[in-house]
């Protein structure tokens, strides 16, 4: 292991607001033999290992963890929150990850201690109280999504789609149905594909159409008797509702397939319109999405499946049901199995019950109204500069194309990204969806205000102009500059693989 | 309503108007009507915030918490650990808790940093030299190793030791319906330990747990080498507060190591969020599942951190890749990362040793009042299986009217061979001498 010099834990040197140096790492406040915390005195005689382990099982050194003081921690790890944007910063109009403002009134419930200090082997009867919120999260997701029933198990959207394709695969195999294909539009988020590997299907990707929507005429030629089911997200990728999502439900239902939504985009449509009306069969939510549980940085999330009435025998166990008041955990009939080393990501499910508690059934549908409405606003602010890819009015997001200043200026999506980051808001979603060139997807969520919109608007017009002019538009490609760190060396990280402290030359 | 959206009634006409519309509802005309819902959800008005914090207060108080009502000795996946008060409060900053997935690396230093920093922490104790970025849980890290070992070897039957988590057991069979995987189960013999086939040329795995589900320290090397006469790799299922005392599942040869990593600062929650830990050897980090943080330089040749080998990744790889993992539980991996920092080297191998102790000083006890009836077979670290007179389940029931969880009762869906109806005690730090002490003397009173 390298030797490392010891960093002064007070010094505050790499925060942006101090002077902007590269943070230490903890190892470098390391010290032999400092520590931060104690341990409780058990009262109980501690014993000498090599008494009671196996001599060949024990080691020989103690685990290098860091030798830090409270305080060195404490300003360590404050300071690199200071080199980390997040919604709770500013506006996060990351398209496809609906990077709204999760409701503080949240985190009480999540660190109440009779929900988290619930250990997951206490027996149903010491439980109730998990169990009847489960039933009423469940209860609220069947309403908004016009389904039968749901498992909450899933701990994330990929989770939830596995787990959703494995209910279509039991209800074929239950039909005695011999399906092995799986239609995908061309727009599709790049999990879908790889969660129908996973289900062992093969994908048949569907072209979209000039709309940006799926090409239904297409479509048809390629539904048969293989075709096990489709995976749609509607609002599409692109912001778009497939407004022939009728005559896809009726072609993919002829074939006894089935139809399963993927809903990353559910913000759009809450109290509007739900997939279960539109003839969806399994359709699953991203609690960290529309129902505002935070991302924290990239999970937990939480992910519950919904079925139509034919596919609840199918669903994942243990499945939450309260019979004369009393809670217990069951197994479906004919299950997919389990799918959590328990029972899901409960404190999830709690802060998503919290937050549709606090908005209702009204504030609920608002919040999807309002999203579209920023979307649209904004939309049209930029439309001048920023060319949709699809002329039409758009759902909770939208997508724009750079492909213009690139040609013309050299100034790619990227740039325009960075350049936002500079500026003071995150970047969209770039080069996303694939079939859109230069694109930067837009989701501005429902909880920016007009002022905030319209400040991004001018920066984003602010950007396309600058591009134009030759020493603005060099500026731009070498971006961002008022960040903790300027554009890093990806390229470099994946050549020279350092992911540890003890890969390091 | 509240002020979770922000518009006033004039600012959202100002807005509708710049698009030359009159009303919200326009903005769905592309929604066939026949697929609107025209109707309010059937749902209930809003509640303001104390309101709300009423209304799921009152769920929890129909719960038996091990914070402040049952006092724990249950294990079987999650253990009741003290947490340190700077985990909780770093670990609920805004910036940490309310950031997405580092896609733009130049704002996202500082989750970037800490994951960079957990891997490390993990490396370390797994023994291994690549650590993702965390996986959702023990299960789905065996999901994801045995998917890992099937594309390595191109092989697709797997042996699983009948002492690895019966859930996460569960877990490996449902996904292994997709790709159609042949998941054998090894039973274990009456001392606990797992009976091991022939070596099999067709198997892509072995799995094993380390201690095992009933805490049981198993030969690792005989499943090593097994693993080695078969062409199959080693999966072992850790636990990662006995790293603290025994050697890494990288030392004893593990080819991947999974690990459920809430012992190490993540609250019992109800079995989630929780964090799944996975490492593996250098030979394997093209197939990894999950985000990886690697170190690189910025511009300027300042030291920073991206994700990297984004290549194997599900969002590039699509149909073709071997995973479809896209978030993990980044922020739980913080917490560990901030707890980890907080025990350091001595504190870790005190929580180790502390657990150890206690787990003595009950079995000792145990012994004492007649309900254990022997000691020193197969050696155990923190957790252990006990046959009392009665079924388990019976005496977890009538315990929780003493206040206690008394263990995992080892039955159902948590049976195992040769234990059937006994019940798993689990003990950490946290454990005191007063405690152990009263719970005896209870299960004394409720098992005879």
């Amino acid at each position: 292991m390298t030797t490392l010099k010891e960093a002064p834990g007070g010094r505050a040197s790499s925060s942006p607001l101090m002077g902007g140096e590269v943070e230490p790492t903890i190892f470098e406040f390391s010290h032999q033999s400092r520590r931060a915390g104690a341990i409780r005195n058990s009262r109980i005689e501690q014993v000498d290992p090599k008494d009671h382990l196996p001599i060949e099982y024990l080691r020989s050194e103690k685990v290098d963890l860091p030798e830090v003081s409270e305080r060195d921690l404490v300003a360590h790890f404050v300071r690199l929150t200071h080199r980390q944007y997040a919604v709770d910063l500013g506006s996060y109009p990351l398209g496809s990850c609906t990077m709204k403002y999760n409701p503080k009134l949240a985190d009480a419930i999540a660190t109440n201690p009779n929900l988290s200090g619930v250990h997951p082997q206490t027996p149903a009867s010491g439980a109730q109280g998990w169990i009847e919120l489960c039933v009423e999260l469940e209860r609220y997701l069947t309403e908004i999504t016009g389904m039968a029933a749901a498992t909450l198990a899933p701990a994330a959207g990929a989770q939830g789609e596995l787990t959703g394709l494995l209910i279509m695969k039991a209800y074929h195999n239950d039909r005695g149905n011999n399906k092995t294909t799986i239609l995908i539009p061309d727009s599709a988020h790049g999990t879908n594909p790889a969660s129908v590997t996973l289900a062992g299907y093969k994908v048949v990707t569907v072209p979209s159409d000039s709309r940006g929507l799926v090409d239904l005429e297409k479509l048809r030629g390629l539904v048969n008797d293989e075709v096990a089911g489709i995976m749609l997200t509607n609002p599409n990728t692109v912001g778009l509702f497939e407004k022939d999502i009728a005559e896809i439900a009726k072609a993919i239902h002829d074939v006894d397939g089935l139809l399963y939504y993927d809903g990353a985009n559910l913000n759009a449509i809450v109290g509007v319109a739900r997939p279960g009306d539109m003839g969806f069969d399994i359709v699953h939510s991203n609690l960290h999405k529309t129902f505002a549980t935070p991302h924290g940085g990239g999970g937990p999330g939480s992910g519950p499946v919904a079925v139509v009435d034919r596919l609840t025998k199918f669903l994942p166990g243990p499945y939450p049901v309260v019979v004369d008041g009393v809670g217990s955990w069951t197994m479906p009939e004919k299950s997919i199995g389990r799918v959590h080393s328990f029972y899901g990501n409960a404190v999830v499910y709690a802060r998503a019950l919290a937050f549709m508690k606090a908005l209702g059934a009204e504030g609920l549908k608002e919040m999807s109204e309002f999203a579209v409405l920023n979307a649209n606003y904004l939309k049209s602010k930029i439309a001048q500069y920023y060319p949709a890819a699809y002329d039409e009015t758009c759902m909770h997001e939208f997508v724009v194309t750079a492909a213009g200043l690139k040609k013309n200026y050299g100034v790619r999506a990227l740039d325009v990204a960075k350049a936002l980051l500079d500026r003071g808001y995150h970047a969209p979603t770039v080069y996303f969806p694939l079939i859109v060139e230069e694109a930067l997807m837009i989701e501005p969520t429902e909880t920016e205000s007009k002022a905030t919109l319209d400040t991004l608007a001018e920066i984003l017009i602010e950007i396309a102009i600058e591009a134009t002019k030759e020493d603005s538009s060099e500026a731009l490609k070498h971006g961002p500059s008022r960040t903790p760190v300027s554009r890093v060396d990806e390229a470099r990280a994946a050549r020279v693989l350092v992911t540890t402290m003890d890969a390091k030359g | 309503m509240s002020s979770f959206t922000p518009h006033t009634p004039d600012e959202v006409k100002s807005m509708l108007e710049f698009m030359g519309l009159t009303s919200v509802e326009q903005l769905y005309d592309t929604i066939p009507t026949a697929l609107q819902l025209r109707r309010a959800l059937d749902l209930p008005e809003a509640l303001s915030e104390v309101e709300v914090i009423e209304e799921l207060g009152a769920y929890g108080k129909r719960n038996r918490s091990s914070s402040n009502d049952l006092i724990c000795f249950a294990g079987g996946g999650s253990y009741d650990h003290d947490i340190a008060t700077v985990t909780s409060t770093l670990g609920l900053r805004g910036e940490f808790v309310t950031a997405y997935t580092p896609y733009q690396p130049e704002v996202a230093q500082g989750v970037l940093q800490a994951i960079f920093e957990f891997q490390t922490m993990i490396s370390r104790i797994s023994g291994l030299a690549i650590t993702n970025a965390s996986l959702y849980d023990g299960g789905s890290a065996l999901v994801e190793a045995i998917n890992l070992a099937c594309a390595k070897t191109r092989r697709g039957k797997v042996i699983i030791s009948e002492a690895v988590n019966p859930n996460w057991r569960g877990v490996a069979a449902t996904f292994a319906e997709g790709p159609e995987h042949e998941i054998i189960t090894a039973a274990i013999d009456k001392e606990g330990r797992t009976i091991w086939p022939e070596a099999d040329s067709k198997v892509a795995a072995y799995v094993v747990a380390y201690p095992n589900y009933l805490g049981f320290i198993e030969d690792i090397s005989a499943v090593r080498k097994l693993a080695s006469d078969s062409g199959a790799l080693m999966i072992v299922a850790y636990d990662p507060i006995a790293i603290s005392l025994l050697k890494s599942p990288g030392e004893l040869g593990a080819d991947i190591a999974i690990a459920e990593g809430q012992p190490l600062g993540i609250p019992l929650s109800y079995g989630g969020p929780y964090l799944g830990l996975f490492s593996v050897t250098m030979d394997l980090v093209r197939l990894l599942p999950g985000r990886l943080v690697g170190e690189t330089v910025d511009t300027h040749d300042r030291t920073s951190y991206v994700t990297t080998l984004r290549a194997r990744e599900q969002d590039i790889r699509r149909e073709k890749a071997s995973s479809n993992v896209c978030t993990n539980q980044t922020l739980m991996a913080v917490w560990a990362a901030i707890q980890m920092s907080w025990w350091g080297r001595e504190g870790f191998y005190e929580v180790g040793r502390s657990s150890l102790s206690s787990r003595v000083y009950l079995e000792d006890r145990l012994l004492e009042e007649g309900l254990l009836d022997k000691k020193g077979g197969v050696p155990t670290f923190r957790e252990f299986p006990v046959r009392l007179p009665k079924d388990a389940s019976e005496v977890v029931e009538a315990m929780i009217g003493e206040g206690f969880l008394a263990g995992v009762a080892l039955e159902g869906a948590n049976s195992i061979t040769n234990f059937d109806g006994s019940l798993l005690i689990a003990l950490t730090e946290k454990r005191t001498k007063a405690q152990i002490d009263s719970f005896v003397k209870s299960l004394k009173e409720v098992a005879k």
